[in-house]
């Protein structure tokens, strides 16, 4: 209960900037996928879920872990595309709740699926990479990892959207859904490279979400809310504005929860989100309401 | 004006006389048979209590905050406080709609709709869910808690009645009966044409002359209300809650599936629902359980099954039979009978 600023403080504002990194990966995925095919995956945490599942088993059978991780990532990309081509193709054109519904229903699915298969015991990968101390403070290797991987991923990413075909077509699409078919660009493959890209970054979540979480079936519904807080904080398919909101959202979570209690730092993001969204209703950096 | 068709009355006194054919006809598993009655009907108000909001377009996500708000406002009331649930439910109710004006009238007057609408109430749920959690001294954390018994558990006073099964069913269905009211009282009332006109075009709606805040603000004040007493009554008889089963994400999501499954737009549709999930999770879980080699094949992941059945069936529902299981037959049958209607072929109208 103590709030002076101390070592302890900074050391909490710096944890709340290396999970932001974490956040902001997870963020990046959905406001993707949102910017270019107007779809908000609700199940996008449970899709991290069974990443991780996938790389826990994979090392589990002897692959080496970056090899299990990259294994993972493919494997989430590919469910992004099968996700997109069996729920999401054949509501395109109803009410955009419906489509965030329909993946709901998928959350559902995933989670009771993964309870079935795996059980509800918590797993831990079991890869120990210490911590360093600094002054009084200490933070893991897991998370700084973490940082410097999420990061330069979503820096590879802006690369690939500004330099490639695909990536330029990427952001017309999210810009005009109307004029790019006339501009002999194919929607659907754009769509299904864009979910395929969206299920890789929860893939890539999901390998470096295993080296500081345990894994359980309903670890998606600790995740899920605070990606999409930080994707509409930031305005949905706003990939910069999500990327300011996770340090935002991360940093009322690390310092709310060493002054008070856990929940009160992420219930403080919460009201927080609520707040801002009613004074800005189009997110931080929104452009259209 | 009141005008109750013979079917509603044959029906009701199906219902009324049920308590005695389930004495009679399933003795040795009444208290079962009863229980399942009971949580079909309370959830049934539950369910119908959202819907008001859902046939407008409005679909929330954190009606599991008002249901929370509803069952831990009356039992900590009485629990801390000894105020009867007589008191405890109205308190409850007024802080239910306090919490839904606050959230719904900067929602209403910015025009936070669809994805941020449903995003933002997200946010409500998870915020209560939290709350309850944080307050730890008080709730029992997400261990959850219960009212005090009150001398032999049935009691007036304490609005206590879980031992006496036959009671707590009517009572359940007295509920019921108050929340189909409410619908008919609301489907009648010129509020749901100035609510269609706006979920179908708010600046249409307004333009003439239709205050659309006030009339958003309305429905959903009724519609959180109903789920906080709903909520109440699911804790006085459970005797117990927890933020997962009475509050949070899961419970919400739980509620816009069953509606959408039962049907949005038609009365019994939400009725439906709750009849459709909860007897779908119950004989799952009898059939696996008195199989020996289904038991063994799955173990405890019987527990998840009827889950993914539920996702399952929700991704269908929402792709080919968006009018729900009540509203799709209840449309074969007016085809059947005469004039082709034009149906809407969405869940929701497209908004801009």
């Amino acid at each position: 209960m103590d709030c002076q600023l101390d070592i302890f403080f900074l050391e909490a504002v710096l944890n709340g900037l290396l999970l932001a990194g974490l956040l902001a990966l997870l963020a990046l995925g959905l406001n993707l996928i949102f910017g270019v095919i107007d779809v908000v995956w609700i199940c996008y945490a449970e899709l991290v879920m069974v990443g991780m599942y996938g790389i826990y088993y994979a090392q589990k059978g002897g692959v080496p872990f970056l090899a299990a991780a990259l294994l993972g990532i493919v494997l989430i990309a590919i469910a992004g595309m099968i996700l997109h081509y069996l729920v999401i193709r054949p509501v395109l054109d109803s009410a955009p709740i419906n489509q965030l519904l329909v993946t709901g229903g998928v959350l559902f699915v995933l989670q009771a699926a993964a309870t079935m298969a795996f059980g509800i015991d918590f797993k831990n990968i079991g890869i120990r990479l210490g911590s360093v101390n600094v002054l009084d403070m200490s933070f893991s290797y897991a998370r700084i990892v973490t940082f410097g991987v999420a990061i330069s991923a979503m820096l590879l990413l802006w690369i690939f959207l500004q330099r490639t075909y695909i990536g330029i077509a990427i952001r017309a699409i999210a810009q005009d859904r109307q004029i790019m078919p006339l501009m002999g660009v194919d929607q659907r493959k754009v769509y299904l490279v864009t979910s395929a890209i969206g299920g890789g970054l929860a893939g890539l979540a999901a390998s470096l979400m295993v080296l500081q979480f345990d894994i359980y079936p309903q670890i998606g519904l600790q995740f899920g809310p605070l990606i999409f807080m930080i994707c509409v904080l930031g305005g949905l398919g706003n990939m910069i504005g999500g990327f300011i909101a996770a340090f935002i959202i991360s940093e009322f979570i690390a310092v709310g929860g060493s002054c008070f209690a856990t929940e009160w730092g992420y219930a403080i993001a919460f009201l927080f989100f609520m707040v801002v969204i009613f004074i800005r209703p189009q997110g931080l950096l929104g452009g259209k309401s | 004006m009141k005008r109750i068709s013979p079917a509603a009355l044959i029906g009701l006194a199906v219902l009324i006389a049920l308590p005695f054919v389930v004495r009679y006809g399933f003795a040795a598993s009444e208290k079962y048979y009863l229980h399942l009655l009971i949580q079909i009907l309370i959830w049934s108000f539950i369910y119908t209590g959202w819907s008001l909001m859902g046939r407008f377009g409005l679909t929330s996500l954190g009606h599991g905050a008002f249901t929370g708000i509803g069952a831990y406002v009356t039992v900590l009331l009485w629990n801390y406080a000894g105020v009867t649930p007589w008191l405890g439910i109205p308190v409850a109710v007024v802080v239910a709609i306090i919490v839904a004006l606050l959230v719904g009238y900067p929602c209403f007057r910015l025009r936070i709709v669809g994805h941020y609408f449903a995003l933002l109430t997200l946010a409500l749920t998870e915020f209560v869910r939290l709350c309850i959690v944080g307050l730890r001294d008080y709730t029992g954390g997400s261990l959850g808690t219960q009212p005090a018994r009150y001398g032999d558990g049935v009691s007036l006073y304490a609005l206590q009645f879980e031992p006496d099964r036959v009671l707590s069913y009517y009572i359940a269905l007295a509920l019921w009966l108050v929340g189909l009211y409410v619908w008919w009282r609301v489907d009648r009332g010129m509020d749901r044409y100035a609510l269609d006109a706006a979920s179908q075009d708010e600046d249409a709606a307004a333009s003439v002359g239709i205050d659309v805040t006030r009339e958003k603000l309305k429905i959903t004040a009724i519609s959180a209300a109903m789920c906080a007493v709903g909520g109440a009554f699911y804790a006085q008889y459970q005797m117990y809650i927890g933020p997962e089963t009475i509050a949070g994400l899961g419970v919400s999501l739980n509620i816009v599936f069953a509606v959408i499954a039962g049907g949005m737009w038609v009365m019994l549709g939400p009725t439906v629902g709750a009849v459709f999930t909860q007897v779908l999770s119950e004989v799952l879980r009898v059939t696996i359980q008195s199989s020996a080699g289904l038991e063994k094949l799955l173990g405890t992941a019987v527990l998840a099954l009827d889950t993914l059945i539920y996702g399952l069936l929700l991704v269908l529902f929402i792709i080919y039979m968006p009018k729900g299981i009540l509203g799709t037959l209840l449309e074969r049958r007016k085809k059947k009978a005469a004039v082709p209607t034009a149906s809407p072929a969405q869940v929701f109208p497209r908004q801009t």
